[in-house]
């Protein structure tokens, strides 16, 4: 199934782009998806403990389960104000 | 200009939010504005702008960029004013974060809390502004003399009770 990756930051940096199309096996989870992308940029990989993630715009864990179509976003350590 | 047009209240004119993320400019006095509208049982009002600054770190900063997951980031603003809300119940909070490219003295975040009595709104003031910094999606870039570098500050994590623990002792301080 497809998922919508965001990226942000440094992480969109590193990957080249900001938003991809991920080809992810079913059943998926945010844990799924980020393993499949950390082994096509393993640069991304220092971030695991850092960073936050998000499905659908909401918050969420690694845990949480990830369906076709979702969109999933990587949030490296926030600086905003 | 047509002032008549401009001051006449209607569809036409943008209401302004309480809670905003936008590449356009900030205006403080507006946000300020919504507040005093229903401000009739609260006497004190107070703000806070954060401004970009020319160092960082021994660096000379030129500008910066702001990077935001806007709808999350519109979120995670709400549920800091909930959570205000929780804390000091007399309060009324507005908070509005640009993006994009912000020059030397530009305005990255204004906010604007209104309460009753003094305390209650410099708290809220205060405890949004920590808040943002731990929990709201957005990202600085900083370009500096020589380079440039995403700052990177807190894990985004809104269920970390002790990251608001400490964020409300600080406004509380």
């Amino acid at each position: 199934m497809r998922v919508t990756v965001r990226l942000f930051a440094r992480l969109r940096d590193l990957a080249g782009s900001g938003e991809l199309v991920r080809e992810v096996a079913s059943p998926a989870t945010v844990r799924s998806v980020w393993q499949g992308l950390v082994g096509d940029i393993p640069a991304l990989e220092e971030y695991e403990r850092t960073m936050s993630v998000a499905v659908n715009t909401d918050y969420a864990k690694m845990s949480a389960a990830v369906s076709e179509g979702d969109e999933v976003a990587f949030l490296p350590p926030v600086s905003g104000g | 200009m047509d002032l008549q047009a401009q001051s006449k209240p209607g569809p036409a004119m943008m209401a302004v939010p309480l809670v905003a993320v936008t590449a356009e400019p900030l205006d403080l006095a507006a946000l300020s504005r919504v507040l005093a509208e229903s401000a009739a049982a609260d006497g004190a009002m107070t703000s806070f702008a954060g401004l970009v600054r020319d160092h960082n770190q021994g660096r000379r900063v030129s500008y910066l960029e702001y990077e935001a997951y806007e709808p999350l980031a519109v979120k995670a603003l709400n549920l800091i004013i909930e959570e205000s809300s929780m804390f000091w119940p007399t309060a009324r909070v507005g908070v509005h974060h640009r993006t994009g490219r912000l020059d030397i003295g530009e305005t990255s975040i204004i906010i604007v809390a209104a309460s009753p009595h003094r305390s209650e709104a410099f708290a809220a003031c205060r405890y949004t502004i920590e808040r943002v910094k731990q929990i709201v999606p957005i990202w600085k870039h900083e370009h500096f003399e020589g380079g440039d570098v995403w700052l990177e500050g807190a894990t985004a994590d809104p269920g970390d009770e002790a990251a608001r623990n400490e964020a409300r002792r600080i406004a509380c301080a």
